[in-house]
This record gives structure tokens, C-alpha cells and sequence, in this order.
């Protein structure tokens, strides 16, 4: 505890960093998935192949992409490009999947509706398909957004900091409490990603307010 | 490019396959360690995920905290574990740290396969004289197998990469090759084992979907619906993560 | 059914998508910028550290005592492994680093024979790439060494590593890579004839050795822990260890002023020095900040 009191200034930081650093990947993760989710969705004969591909990159460990990713882009090893990247890809790798799911669920009876009251095939897309995908979509976004802010910490491996570095220091100093402050931070992190995920969630598809969201709420209790 | 061939180099010299810490070492080693953590993450999960399924109740609490297991960093877990344990105990503090991220897909491809089902089913059964016991064991099981399946082979593919990060704690598996080569600067190595990382990920999944295909009623196959995921129960589509509980592309 | 409430939807969704994407995007600037420390202004020193808790502390040092006569000071600290820094300060977004001298030559040079601290310098001085300098070596190190608990020590009658020799069923303990690097196995069987099995135990080694899963533990010569437990650091008449005195090591065009104050700095802190420093850390859990200004004060260089 004394610990914890004395590197409040540390702690409040490397929070900030790490909440920085874990919005890009979030944002590019979920762009870049709806194209490959729609396509998937759209050409079923390609389904497969691009899920597979995609579900393939969430496969390679954290800590190997760190690393040969610099060397294979020529970006720096101290680039902060490094680790966005890196947990871009492994967005993209759960999102497109949701994406594909999301877009399945809509009601073939709405899609026709829609169709037949005069929508073109975009203007469906996002006037119909994409909003009423939603809340599959908001589903996929929060394990994205949970999964990133849990991976960022491995990046203090290739020294992006963020913070892991109080896993790594903690560990190295044999400082229990800097560790378990780390743990304790990453996990309010994403809750906080979470819950700002579902407030969003209710702010742009009211219908589904009067849903429950279980997994914030669930963890609050 | 040239990276990639240092790495099937890596991969192809003899030296490599041999001896202490060779390459089929280290897959045993990583191996054992995803395998105990899945092991004990269905035995955790399976039966948890069927009460819920079955009974309705806990649901609520069991995705929030599912979802706050999902959000635990694995690698300060790792640390925590060993310092509070000791170095001893750092195959045990693995296997749970391991097991923790395994067990929030199973737990809710297990249940999710039984909210699923259409409820007329498990109503004609009951009206059939079913007992609750053979209505579980008899329907609900055989028809949730598919989803179930699902939530264990996605569980498998985090826990064989996240596996690597116990050589940061001084355990071997297929990390050990990485992290040693991040410190030597050896590219091939750490890319090498990386493919291999890979390769086996997708060798699990194989051999899991190969293993749903002998253990889901043939029945139950043909009886699916092309999505099944799709049925419009928008609550249990908010509730869980797609991602991590269907995988059925292959079907 | 949805159509006329969908229309503003999208245009609020776009709207926080988008700004949500600004946000982002002023937060953490171009991602796709090699380094963001380029443009800062020619005067800011931008002094790195390693990922090593005793590297920070004395970064920090360098950093306090410069800020303390009036230089623009940017810590860019904790960047990793040596093959990760090397390269930023070759490349000039890093100015100053503290080093290590013994490490550091086997990384530029290989093959070097050199073991005892002048020749390490003086080697290490001839092979600086250009646009670098070193400054003065510190008499304060931080090497590679090799313990053994007391009880073994006693039990085998060990002194120096060569004692070794006719011990059976030795566990080396140490980092991973200790198994490939020329002080390791390979090494100790060449240089003084000790075979050894090898297990990584990583930031645990003390902890490894102490509870019995190595008998023979690379631990930095700088540790607390050393003393702590009372650990009997082998001696090494063969010079299996690079001597590594702590360097700092800078831009060619770092200022004169600059380089005279880290001389200084480098020229106060002791052998018994850096281990204070490092207990104060491990022990105390004080931040490298507070150590730095507690060990500048008490040596002339603050206030």
C-alpha cells in the first residue's frame, strides 16, 4: 500500500498511456474488420477462407509480432507503430469475424422490406443492415476493446511503455505490489473501455436500451 | 522475405530437432501445458456451463464475470502468481493462468449450446416423461455439442499463443525459443518458432474439428440450421462474444 | 420501419466515429512516424535507459544532475534490449545512455579478447561508431557473475569458478539466452574445464538458487541480493567475464558542459555505491527519482 502511495504520479501515467495507447488499435481494428466482415458475409464461398485467415493472426503470439514486425515493415523498435499494428491485427482477427456474424443477423424480412420500399444495395448497407447489426457489433467491439487493453502490456517487452511496465519492473525489483497494481489497472482499463462501449451502444441504438448488458453489469456486482 | 527463409532455414537444420531443448521438445512441453490448462478449464467450465444452460440461473453472473476474466493481463498474472507462490510452484501458477483464459469461451460455448436449442424440444421431451437427468444427457448435451465444440477450440487457440509467455518465468514450451531470441537478436528463431506456434494452433483446431465430427450426432448435423446463431434472441447477442464462441466455417 | 430514424442515426454514429478517430489520431500523433523525439529542440538531451531497474536509477542520475545546471532534459527510458537502443542512439533520437563497458564491447565487437576494465575501455574506445562518443568509465560495475550459496560453497570447498571442476551435477541458473552466450556452458567447459546442465530462470535466479533448482546462479555483480543471502561470487582468474564498468555513453555533439557534469557523476559513484543505490530500489522501493535526488544531494551535485 505504502507502495501504491508513493507512485500515484507513476500509477496515474502509465493509466493515461496505456488508455491512449489501446484507443488506435480499437478504432482501425473495427474499420478495417467491416469490409472484410461484409465481404465474408456477402460472398459466402469466401466465408470461410477469410475467417480462417483472419481467426489464423489472432494465433501468432503477441510477443512474436512485437518483434518481427519491425524488421518486416522497417518501422523503429522504439515506434510506437510497432504495438499499434500489432493489436490492430489482432482486432481485425476477432472483429471481422463479428462483423460477418453481426451482418447475419439481421432479418432477411427487413432486408427485403428495405429493398422494397427503394433502398440501393449502399444505401441499405449502412441505413439498414449496419445499425440494425449493431448490437452483434457492439458484442465483438467489447471483447476487442478488452482483449487490446490486456495485450498492450506485453509491449513493454520491446519497451513501449504502458502498464506492463509495472508487471516487468515489479517483477524485476521483486515489488509484489507494483505488479498487483498493474493487474488491478489493466482490468479497470477495460472496464472502463467497456462500459464507455456500452453507454455508446445506448446512445446510438436506443431501441436496445431497455436490453441489460451483462457483462458490465455483471461485473459490477 | 529473406526473414521468412532464415526461419524455414531455422526450422530445417538438424541441429535444431536434436538434444536438450530441441524443437520436439519444446512442442511437448508446450503441449503439456495447453493441454492441462484446457483440461482443467473444461472440467471447470463444461459442467458450469451446462447447469447454467439448463437451469437459466447465474447467467447474468456468470458472463460479467467471464467478461472481467477476459479482461485480466495474463502476463502480470504470470508474475503475481510466481511471486505469491514461489519459484517452485510455477508450473501450477502457469496451468491457472493459462486455464483462466480458457475458461471464459468454454463456459459460454457450453451454455450458449444450450440456449439455443428451441425450446418446443426440450418441451416435447418433458412432455415425452423425460426426467430433467435424461433430458440433459439426451438432448441438451448432444444438441449443444456443436457450440460447445466451438468455445473449446477457441479457447485451445489462445491458450497455445499466450503459452508462450511462460518462458518468461523460466518454463520452456515454444516461447523459451522466443524469448531467448529477442535477447539474442536471432530473427530466425523467433519467426521459426512463431510458424511452429502457429502450425500447431492450427493442427488443434484440425484435430478438434475432426473430434466434433465424430462426437456430434450425425442427427444433429443434419438438423442444423445453416446459422444456427442467427436465431433472433437479440439478448444472448449482446451477451457474448461471437467470436469466441462459433466457429463453424468448416461445416 | 426504421428508415426515417436511421438517417440521423448514421449521421450521429459517423460523427463519433469520427471524432472518436481525431481524438485518437491527436493523442498519439502519426503513427506511421519512425520517432516523435526528432523535432524536439537541438538544446533537449534525450537520455534513454535500459528495461533494467539499476540502469533507470542511473539515467536518472544523469538526468537530475543536468536539469540541475540548467540543460532541457527528455527521458526516454526502459527501451528494452540493447539491439533495440543501439540503433535509436546511432540514429540520434537518443543522447545519452548508460552502458555498461564490458557488455557493450562484446556487443560491437564479438570477438574481443579484452577482460580487464582499462583494456575493455581502451578497446571499446577504438570501436564507437561515428557520430558517438564514450565518456569516462565510472568505477562503480555491474557484470556478469557467478554464485553459489554458502553452504555449497563450503560443501565443495569453492573460491573461484575453476573449483568447479570436479563438482558433479551443477544446474547453471540464468537467463535464457546465458545458455548461447560465450560465458555460458560453452564457455565455462572451455575455459576452466565445468561441465554444467543449464536452467533458465530468469528474473527468479536468486530465487532459483536459493531454493535449489540451480546450484550455480548468474546474478549481476551490482544485486543487493548477493549480499543479502549471502552468496559467495566465485571468483574468475581467467577472465570468462568482460569486466563491465558502468559508461555513459552519447551523441558526438553533446555539449562540453554536459559531458563534464556526467564525468563528474560517473567519477563519484563507487562499486558500493551502485549496489546502495540498487537496495534502496529493491529494499526501500523508493522510485528512481527519489534515489537520484537523495544520492545527487548527499554528493554535491544538488542544492
Amino acid at each position: 500500500m505504502t507502495w501504491v502511495l508513493n507512485n500515484l504520479g507513476l500509477i496515474l501515467e502509465l493509466t493515461l498511456e496505456h488508455i491512449r495507447l489501446s484507443i488506435l488499435p480499437i478504432v482501425l481494428g473495427f474499420l478495417i474488420a467491416i469490409p472484410l466482415g461484409w465481404v465474408a458475409y456477402r460472398y459466402r464461398l469466401t466465408r470461410g477462407l477469410i475467417l480462417t485467415l483472419v481467426g489464423l493472426l489472432y494465433t501468432i503470439p503477441s510477443l512474436a509480432l512485437f518483434v518481427i514486425l519491425p524488421p518486416l515493415l522497417g518501422i523503429g523498435f522504439l515506434s510506437e507503430a510497432n504495438v499499434i499494428i500489432a493489436l490492430t491485427i489482432y482486432a481485425v482477427a476477432i472483429m471481422a469475424r463479428s462483423v460477418a456474424d453481426a451482418l447475419a443477423s439481421v432479418d432477411p424480412d427487413v432486408r427485403q422490406a428495405a429493398t422494397a420500399v427503394g433502398y440501393s444495395s449502399w444505401g441499405r448497407f449502412w441505413g439498414v443492415d449496419f445499425p440494425l447489426a449493431g448490437p452483434v457489433l457492439l458484442a465483438g467491439l467489447r471483447v476487442v476493446a478488452v482483449s487490446t487493453v490486456s495485450l498492450l502490456t506485453v509491449g513493454i517487452v520491446v519497451g513501449v511503455q504502458s502498464l506492463g511496465y509495472l508487471f516487468t519492473n515489479g517483477y524485476e525489483r521483486g515489488i509484489l505490489a507494483s505488479v498487483l497494481t498493474g493487474v488491478v489497472m489493466t482490468v479497470l482499463v477495460a472496464l472502463l473501455f467497456d462500459r464507455v462501449l456500452v453507454l455508446l451502444g445506448r446512445l446510438l441504438m436506443p431501441w436496445t436500451r431497455t436490453r441489460t448488458a451483462p457483462l458490465a453489469k455483471g461485473a459490477a456486482a | 522475405m529473406n526473414l521468412f527463409l532464415d526461419a524455414f532455414a531455422w526450422l530445417a537444420d538438424p541441429a535444431n530437432w536434436v538434444g536438450s531443448g530441441s524443437i520436439p521438445q519444446r512442442l511437448a512441453e508446450h503441449l503439456r501445458y495447453t493441454g492441462l490448462a484446457v483440461l482443467v478449464a473444461s472440467l471447470i467450465a463444461v459442467p458450469l456451463g451446462w447447469w447454467i444452460g439448463h437451469t437459466g440461473r447465474g447467467r447474468e453472473l456468470v458472463v460479467g464475470l467471464t467478461g472481467a476474466a477476459r479482461a485480466l493481463p495474463s502476463f502480470g498474472l504470470l508474475f503475481l502468481f510466481v511471486m505469491v507462490a514461489g519459484v517452485l510452484q510455477r508450473e501450477p501458477a502457469s496451468v491457472v493462468v493459462l486455464m483462466l483464459l480458457a475458461v471464459p469461451p468454454i463456459l459460454a460455448g457450453a451454455y450458449a449450446g444450450f440456449e439455443v436449442i428451441d425450446r418446443r424440444i426440450i418441451d416435447a421431451a418433458r412432455a415425452m416423461g423425460m426426467t430433467e437427468w435424461q433430458i440433459l444427457w439426451k438432448v441438451e448435451v448432444p444438441l449443444g455439442l456443436p457450440l460447445l465444440f466451438g468455445g473449446l477450440r477457441s479457447g485451445v487457440l489462445q491458450v497455445v499463443a499466450t503459452a508462450v509467455l511462460i518462458s518468461y518465468i523460466g518454463l520452456g514450451g515454444l516461447g523459451y525459443d522466443i524469448v531467448q531470441g529477442i535477447e539474442l537478436r536471432r530473427f530466425d528463431q523467433m519467426l521459426g518458432s512463431a510458424i511452429l506456434i502457429i502450425a500447431l494452433a492450427l493442427l488443434l483446431d484440425a484435430a478438434f474439428a475432426l473430434l466434433e465430427r465424430w462426437a456430434v450426432p450425425r442427427g444433429v448435423r443434419a438438423g442444423r440450421l445453416p446459422e444456427p446463431r442467427t436465431a433472433p434472441t437479440g439478448r444472448r447477442a449482446t451477451a457474448e462474444s461471437p467470436a469466441t464462441t462459433e466457429r463453424e466455417e468448416k461445416n | 420501419m426504421f428508415t426515417a430514424r436511421n438517417k440521423g442515426r448514421l449521421a450521429v454514429t459517423a460523427a463519433v466515429v469520427g471524432a472518436s478517430l481525431a481524438l485518437a489520431g491527436c493523442a498519439s500523433g502519426d503513427p506511421l512516424a519512425p520517432e516523435p523525439d526528432t523535432d524536439a529542440p537541438a538544446e533537449t538531451i534525450v537520455i534513454g535507459s535500459q528495461a533494467y531497474y539499476s540502469n533507470e536509477i542511473i539515467a536518472e542520475l544523469y538526468a537530475q544532475a543536468l536539469e540541475a545546471e540548467g540543460f532541457e532534459v527528455e527521458r526516454n527510458f526502459q527501451i528494452g534490449q540493447r539491439d533495440a537502443y543501439i540503433p535509436a542512439l546511432e540514429a540520434g533520437e537518443v543522447d545519452l545512455f548508460p552502458e555498461y563497458t564490458g557488455n557493450l564491447l562484446q556487443f560491437w565487437s564479438p570477438d574481443t579478447t579484452a577482460t580487464q576494465a582499462d583494456e575493455v575501455y581502451a578497446e571499446l574506445l577504438t570501436v564507437v561508431p561515428e557520430g558517438l562518443q564514450v565518456l569516462d568509465q565510472s568505477p562503480a560495475t555491474d557484470q556478469d557473475s557467478y554464485n553459489v550459496t554458502a553452504e555449497f560453497a563450503e560443501a565443495n570447498g569453492l573460491e573461484s569458478i575453476a573449483d568447479l571442476a570436479g563438482v558433479e551435477g551443477l544446474i547453471l541458473g540464468g537467463a535464457p539466452e546465458l545458455e548461447e552466450r560465450p560465458y555460458g556452458p560453452t564457455g565455462l567447459l572451455e575455459v576452466y574445464g565445468v561441465t554444467v546442465a543449464f536452467e533458465a530462470t530468469g528474473d527468479t535466479t536468486v530465487d532459483a538458487l536459493l531454493v535449489g533448482l540451480a546450484n550455480v546462479a548468474n546474478v549481476y555483480s551490482a544485486d543487493p541480493r548477493i549480499g543479502q543471502n549471502g552468496l559467495v561470487t566465485l571468483a574468475d582468474p581467467e577472465g570468462l567475464f568482460l569486466a563491465s564498468n558502468v559508461v555513459p555513453i552519447a551523441a558526438a555533439d553533446l555539449p562540453q558542459g554536459a559531458v563534464d557534469i556526467i564525468n563528474a557523476v560517473s567519477a563519484a559513484l563507487t562499486p558500493e555505491g551502485l549496489v546502495a543505490l540498487n537496495v534502496q530500489s529493491t529494499v526501500d522501493q523508493l522510485s528512481s527519482a527519489e534515489i537520484a535526488t537523495q544520492w545527487l544531494t548527499e554528493n554535491g551535485f544538488l542544492g
